[in-house]
């Protein structure tokens, strides 16, 4: 289909608007750093390179995230293959269960491993007790503590890619393998595990990316272990803004690097595109021992992922003050979700996190679709533009851009384009607006790319104007990839606290920030509540898009 | 001579479903044996059961008098071309060809001797650094059949090879691959759903229906003296209908086809069937359109396809029987009324089957 002027005015649009909010305060914030009041300098720049807490600070998030791919690799990359491989006992509903940390929001899961392993936590007494130490037996503080966090949430990139990719593999390709004389190993490492780098780099750079712009554990455990993102936030603290500007621009530079060295790993799409023939079966497994082993270490692993969830569903019901000393709480009420309902200073955050995330996925998605449609349908000036702006703030670590927007957005002039949205309720939803453009446009442009587009013609021969097309024809069939988009932005949206800790206001605080207050009042019954409800409507929001995505 | 390859009373059961019923076969050592039949009629498990993919619930396949039921598909030596080729999609065609020679242990100036020795047999010299990709299905396919033949298997199996090629292209495949099995002479079996194929192919068809073996002979057998109306049916155009069995005359039969009486010869070799109802199966040629005369059966033209040179004229008879007759083009109108008598220049054509479930 070509370009019509409606279409061609629609690019116009989106181009601008995706400039404004997207690339324009990345590149203020970036130049922020190298001026001040009187012009340009490089004062700050010299003040980053010479103190060694910023190059701590930097070599700690670059080893932390390192060593988080190769721990999520370790852990994602063997149960995948269970699962897809092997037919277990149980193996679906396994299979399923270890996909579940996806549905705790980064601060919910640091909250949960806190009641677990922290100084007070259910494991960490119970190894106290049975050794018989005076002392909690480890400290969850440090880059270990960050490194079990990370591992623990982000090994279902590799699980999830890996075992996509080894199911979408011909089941001939094994057979071939097998006919021409090679053996498990060899057809392992000459025939799968080629078919699996795609899969493997773009888990890697996933989870690259996560572990670098991870805010929520650092914060909370890294005690007097710094890394970029928590720098930032410290050295803004201080008062020293435009040395947090450089801080950013730093942190940015390294996420592209990265994102370059790895940019073998964009081929993933195309790699699981050209599937032929059935998909392989599972290897039963027939010996009887191995099959109690297998059902014990399954059901084991899937209760120690399981664990947090469970914690967090306890602790929500602990009435205040009543749990000090005790391995298992003494006492439990439903009070502290009565309270979230009923005492409108706590169900104010729950509303406003709904609001605020609503806003934020229906404008995502609105934008989405409008930028796929257009790019993907249409061969026009600017369609490539108009996707590197969709997918960009996804290369960028959350606290720069909200670093980036907080800048932006709190001058008053009208003509550069600089308003003050800073303390209004509008900056946030703006803010979860950004992030979560890429995910929610790589899913609505892979749906689109999906549609033949001899369906729009076919509408058109039958009088069908672009309307009654897009109605009729377009719209529903995009329905699986419209929720798949709008499920993951809003359940971003509404677990956020990286972004959402340097732009809210009293009036918009959302969950994410009353839990933290509640934990620092020693509130652990509401916050875990609050958590709980977090992770409810994040599973039932992930189950609504997966559910509706599979039917399509 | 034993059977180089034998297939033992092989018994398939999927579920509850028998996939395949008691099949029993054997090859020559040098044969090439085209397993026929419908979707669903077991003759692709049958070729797993032999690539040793799937494991017999009863039965034995033995080569040259070894038992290999219970061996891996790895140490079995059978070649095998998947439907999709089965490629390896990130090895350039050598390192295809070259894998099943590796698993041998095979390296250095012999692997590249052989490797050329595979490729030049499928004419796809100079191709060997080409990606997967890059190359038109039929070259997929001559690169599947040369991977295949490369470790210099005991025995070839493929599985419906020309189901993924375009109609033009397939016949010239289908003539190279019975060219290189010939030139190599390797012990073959083909599994396909169309009869040309199987029929080109084939030094024997066997014709599968619901997991079982109905027939195996050489092309001619299937054609000339089908065992059943289905293999009568599969095999060749024809056309049925019931007429009753008078007695027997001096070569054949006398029956009766809507009151009118035909004398058909016998098969050679098959008993003649007893008098009273049967099925009548009956090739487009060996009936002739006649004018509404004594003897002939009266029917009406209802359509015509173009077969090369001649046309095949659907007739429904005042009794309602559609009958299939070979004419030339133009030798009547539609709609005409027409007589049909059997053909005088044609013997045989004609077949009688008991009436089902009798």
């Amino acid at each position: 289909m070509t370009a019509t002027p409606r279409s061609r005015l629609l690019v116009v649009v989106l181009l601008a608007g995706l400039v404004w909010l997207v690339a324009y305060p990345l590149v203020l914030v970036l130049l922020e750093g190298l001026r001040e009041t009187s012009g340009w300098t490089l004062r700050y720049v010299r003040l980053f390179l010479e103190r060694p807490t910023e190059w701590q600070a930097l070599w700690g998030s670059l080893w932390i995230s390192v060593a988080s791919v190769v721990l999520a690799g370790a852990i994602g990359i063997p149960l995948a293959f269970l699962f897809a491989r092997y037919d277990l006992p149980g193996g679906r509903v396994l299979g399923g269960l270890v996909a579940l940390p996806v549905v705790l929001p980064p601060l919910v899961g640091v909250l949960a491993f806190l009641f677990l392993y922290g100084e007070t936590g259910f494991v960490s007494l119970l190894v106290q007790r049975l050794l018989g130490l005076s002392e909690p037996p480890w400290r969850l503080q440090g880059a270990a503590a960050i490194l079990l966090v990370h591992a623990y949430s982000m090994y279902v990139y590799f699980y999830l890619f890996v075992r996509a990719a080894l199911q979408s593999l011909d089941a001939s390709l094994y057979e071939a393998a097998a006919s021409l004389g090679a053996g498990r190993w060899r057809t392992f490492r000459r025939v799968v595990l080629p078919q699996l780098y795609p899969a493997l780099g773009g888990a890697a750079v996933l989870t690259f990316m996560a572990a670098l712009a991870s805010f929520s554990a650092p914060y909370i455990f890294g005690g007097g272990f710094r890394v970029m993102p928590t720098q930032i936030v410290a050295t803004r603290l201080n008062g020293e803004d435009r040395l947090a500007m450089v801080e950013t621009l730093s942190l940015t530079l390294v996420a592209l690097v990265a994102l370059w060295l790895f940019r073998g790993a964009r081929r993933v799409e195309s790699a699981t595109g050209g599937r032929k023939g059935e998909g392989p079966s599972r290897i039963p497994v027939r010996r009887r021992s191995l099959r109690i082993a297998l059902a014990v270490v399954g059901w084991g692993l899937a209760a120690t992922l399981l664990l947090p969830h469970l914690t967090l569903l306890l602790v929500s019901f602990v009435p205040l003050g009543t749990w000090t000393i005790e391995p298992v709480p003494p006492a439990y009420t439903l009070r502290n979700y009565l309270t979230l309902v009923q005492d409108p200073v706590r169900a104010r955050p729950l509303l406003n996190s709904l609001w605020l995330a609503t806003v934020a996925t229906l404008a995502a998605v609105g934008i989405a679709l409008a930028g796929a449609l257009v790019s993907a349908r249409r061969r026009m000036p600017g369609s490539r533009a108009l996707e590197a702006l969709l997918a960009l703030p996804w290369a960028v670590p959350g606290t720069v851009f909200a670093i980036a927007l907080a800048t932006a957005f709190s001058v008053r002039a009208p003509w550069t384009g600089r308003l003050i949205l800073v303390g209004t309720p509008w900056i946030l939803p703006l803010a979860y607006l950004v992030r979560n453009l890429p995910i929610t446009s790589r899913a609505i442009l892979g749906g689109v790319r999906g549609l033949d587009p001899s369906l729009d013609e076919a509408a058109a021969t039958l009088g069908a104007g672009p309307g009654r097309t897009l109605r009729r024809i377009t719209l529903p069939l995009l329905r699986p990839a419209l929720l798949a988009g709008a499920s993951l932005a809003f359940v971003t949206a509404f677990g956020d606290f990286v972004t959402s800790i340097m732009l809210y206001t009293y009036d918009t605080r959302p969950i994410s920030l009353e839990i933290l207050s509640s934990l620092r009042q020693s509130d652990v019954g509401v916050a875990a509540a609050y958590g709980v409800i977090l992770m409810l409507v994040s599973a039932a929001v992930f189950a609504l898009g997966a559910e509706r995505g599979g039917a399509g | 001579m034993s059977a180089f390859l034998r297939l033992d009373g092989l018994v398939k059961r999927f579920k509850r479903a028998l996939a395949v019923d008691h099949v029993s076969l054997t090859l020559e050592r040098g044969e090439l044996l085209a397993l026929l039949g419908p979707s669903g009629s077991g003759k692709t498990t049958t070729l797993r059961l032999l690539a040793g993919f799937e494991t017999p619930d009863e039965g034995r396949v033995l080569i040259e008098g070894d038992d290999v039921t219970g061996i891996a598909p790895v140490s079995r030596r059978f070649g095998m071309v998947f439907q999709h080729y089965a490629l390896f999609p990130h090895l350039d065609v050598r390192a295809n060809v070259a894998f099943g020679l590796e698993s041998l242990g095979v390296r250095g100036a012999d692997l590249d001797r052989r490797v050329d020795r595979a490729l030049a047999l499928v004419d796809l010299e100079g191709y060997g650094l080409r990606r997967i990709g890059q190359l038109s299905g039929g070259q997929q396919q001559r690169v599947a059949l040369a991977r295949a033949l490369a470790p210099e298997p005991r025995v070839l199996l493929l599985d419906e090879p020309l189901s993924n090629l375009d109609p033009t292209l397939r016949e010239r495949t289908r003539r190279e691959i019975r060219d290189v099995i010939r030139r190599v002479g390797i012990t073959t079996m083909l599994v396909t759903h169309e009869q040309d194929e199987a029929f080109e192919l084939g030094d024997r068809v066997a014709v599968m229906r619901e997991g079982r073996l109905e027939q195996v002979g050489t092309p001619d057998e299937l054609y000339g003296a089908p065992v059943n109306a289905f293999v009568g049916g599969f095999v060749g155009r024809s056309s049925t209908a019931e007429v009753a069995v008078l007695g027997p005359t001096a070569r054949g039969v006398r029956i009766a086809l809507e009151g009118v009486e035909w004398d058909v010869e016998g098969v050679p070799g098959r008993p003649l069937p007893p008098p009273g109802r049967a099925l009548m199966l009956i090739r487009p040629e060996a009936l002739r359109i006649t004018a509404r005369e004594p003897g002939a059966v009266l029917a009406t033209i209802t359509g015509r396809r173009f077969v090369g040179p001649s046309a095949i004229f659907t007739a429904r008879t005042d009794g309602g029987a559609m009958l299939e007759v070979v004419a030339p083009p133009q030798a009547v109108p539609a709609g005409a009324q027409v007589g049909l008598m059997p053909s005088r220049r044609v013997g045989g054509g004609v077949h009688l089957f008991p009436m089902d479930g009798e």
